[in-house]
């Protein structure tokens, strides 16, 4: 199967590889995926005052567009607010990676990192886990 | 100069032998005519070209060329052979013994079978990747007509005890089928001092044309007779119906006789190689051959690379070397490789694991820019990986709870 220009861009130099440190109130951690299925993404966020995302890092486990999904992830979270953060949609990774149907569930599970990593901040601070659909197409 | 892409995959087929493609030339432009067509020039030159390229077939495995059934390749060897026994030897019994590693043209037959109400059983295979004899004898009953275990696998490599399988099928009365598709031409292959009753190969695998193969069919001690799959004109004996694809059949003999001749100094050569590169990507830490390394064939080398995933690191280096991976997290399913597994393997560990078949036309350059290509991807991919960084850190993966899938 043929890679879009974007996922080997992605790949070839990814952007934001690296760890922060999880035990730090203000750094939320989703880890999601599994060795058995292929890939396991982790995404870190780390958060302001003012509930802005200064940073965020990855690492996975997975094919090619996986690891585009995570790093595209981690460039768009920067800077975001973990609000606006919320919204973003695997479909939207998607159709940046232009990600053929097969490739979908990697969106999926970068999408699904965020939202973790979302929680994982909220809970350490106090805040309400947010509960969300099971995404369906795992 | 080094010339990309390297082609690193000779099990799922091979380039062709020059020598082969001159041999097939002339008989599609010149010689032209249908081997069954008795009344002209044309048909006579093309059932000559087709006798001696069953001679060459039936040199190469020491068998007598009236027990060679041309085919189209492996998988229809594989249908013929065993649904033929099947059909052929309903009245004796309706059991069949194979594994579970074998190829899918072999299993989706005996599944087809079991649907059409035989019985199968299907030996697991032990952690080196071979069945283990005892429990294959033990697998008889009366109702057990045939054995179909495949000479060596095309995804480990590994070459099963087939002189012990057939001499526990004798002792039984129970006949002998294998594919032989990744060993014939690659190692030697003797139906006689193998005690094989019928085995299926294939002629893309060993330089040979696609769409062109056989399957041997045993006529003495005992004599093996297979129903007919296809029917029609007759042609090879009664058993396949269908011209005969003479180009490619000449071809195929072609190619026969090239193997037999250069099998000693091309395993030399190539085990050479295969060995140096299986020791240079030992060296990476956590990496694993898959599969005896005892038994195997001197071409195939499966490794696994622990904490890094197949598919992506294919993607590191794919376009320059062409390579199979045992991760399917490509296709629909999310299942690896069924042959893995079957190993014990972890699913991590069948998921992270890259197939190496090298062949005649591999070199030493090509060999060392692969070694230099794999070992810089995996270096890089485990620093973005983070089964790696928990691994480094000592972190046990299994006591982990791995979200639900
Ligand atoms: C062990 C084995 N059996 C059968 C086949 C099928 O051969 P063919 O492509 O000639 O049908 C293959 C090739 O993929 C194989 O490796
Ligand atoms: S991680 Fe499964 S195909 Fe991308």
């Amino acid at each position: 199967m043929a890679y879009s220009e974007k996922v080997i861009d992605h790949y070839q130099n990814p952007k934001n590889v690296g760890t922060l440190d999880k035990s730090a109130k203000n750094v939320g951690t989703g880890l999601v995926g599994a060795p058995e299925c292929g890939d396991v993404m982790r995404l870190q966020i780390q958060v302001d005052d003012a509930g802005m995302i200064t940073d965020a890092k990855f690492k996975t486990f997975g094919c090619g567009s996986a690891i585009a999904s995570s790093s595209l992830a981690t460039e768009w979270l920067k800077g975001k607010s973990v609000d606006e953060a919320l919204k973003i949609d695997n479909m939207d990774i998607v159709e940046e990676l232009n990600l053929p149907p097969v490739k979908i569930h990697c969106s999926v599970l970068a999408e699904d990192a965020i939202k973790s990593a979302i929680n994982d901040y909220r809970v350490k601070n106090g805040l309400e886990e947010i509960k969300f659909e099971e995404s369906v197409v795992h | 100069m080094l010339k990309l892409p390297i082609y690193l995959d000779n099990n799922a087929t091979t380039p062709m032998d020059p020598r082969v493609l001159e041999a097939m030339t002339p008989f599609f432009l010149e010689h032209y005519g249908n081997a069954a067509s008795r009344n002209h020039p044309f048909g006579w030159e093309a059932e000559e070209a087709v006798d001696y390229a069953r001679e060459q077939v039936a040199k190469l495995i020491g068998a007598d060329p009236k027990e060679i059934i041309f085919t189209s390749g492996a998988t229809e060897g594989d249908n013929l052979g065993i649904k033929g026994i099947y059909e052929m030897y309903a009245s004796k019994g309706n059991h069949i013994i194979t594994a579970t590693t074998e190829h899918k043209a072999v299993l989706d037959t005996c599944k087809h079978i079991e649907k059409s109400g035989g019985e199968v059983t299907y030996l697991q295979v032990q952690p080196d990747g071979l069945i283990d004899l005892k429990e294959l004898e033990a697998a008889i009953k009366p109702t057990t007509i045939l054995i179909a275990i495949m000479y060596a696998n095309n995804e480990i490599g590994v070459v099963m005890p087939i002189k012990e399988i057939s001499a526990i099928a004798r002792k039984h009365g129970v006949l002998l089928f294998t594919d032989g598709t990744q060993a014939v031409g690659k190692i030697p292959v003797d139906v006689n001092k193998d005690g094989i009753d019928l085995m299926a190969f294939t002629a893309h695998k060993m330089y040979g044309p696609k769409g062109v193969g056989a399957l041997y069919v045993r006529r003495k001690n005992p004599r093996v007779k297979v129903t007919a799959q296809m029917d029609g004109g007759g042609h090879e004996r009664g058993m396949r119906s269908g011209t005969l694809n003479v180009p490619g059949i000449v071809g195929f003999g072609k190619a026969c006789e090239i193997c037999m001749l250069d099998m000693e100094e091309d395993t030399k050569r190539i085990s050479k190689m295969r060995d140096h590169l299986e020791t240079e990507l030992l060296k990476l830490e956590e990496a694993y051959v898959n599969g005896s390394r005892e038994h195997r064939l001197p071409h195939v080398a499966n490794i696994s690379f622990k904490h890094v995933e197949g598919e992506g690191l294919l993607m590191g280096f794919n376009k320059n070397i062409a390579l199979s991976s045992g991760s399917a997290c490509t296709s629909a399913s999310l299942e690896p490789s069924y042959v893995l597994k079957a190993l014990g393997l972890g699913d991590d560990l069948a998921h992270s694991s890259l197939r190496f078949g090298l062949g005649r036309f591999t070199t030493d350059e090509q060999i060392e820019y692969t070694i230099k290509a794999i070992s810089e991807t995996v270096l890089k991919l485990r620093e973005m990986s983070p089964l790696w960084e928990m691994y480094k850190e000592g972190i046990d993966l299994s006591t982990i709870e791995w979200a639900a899938h």
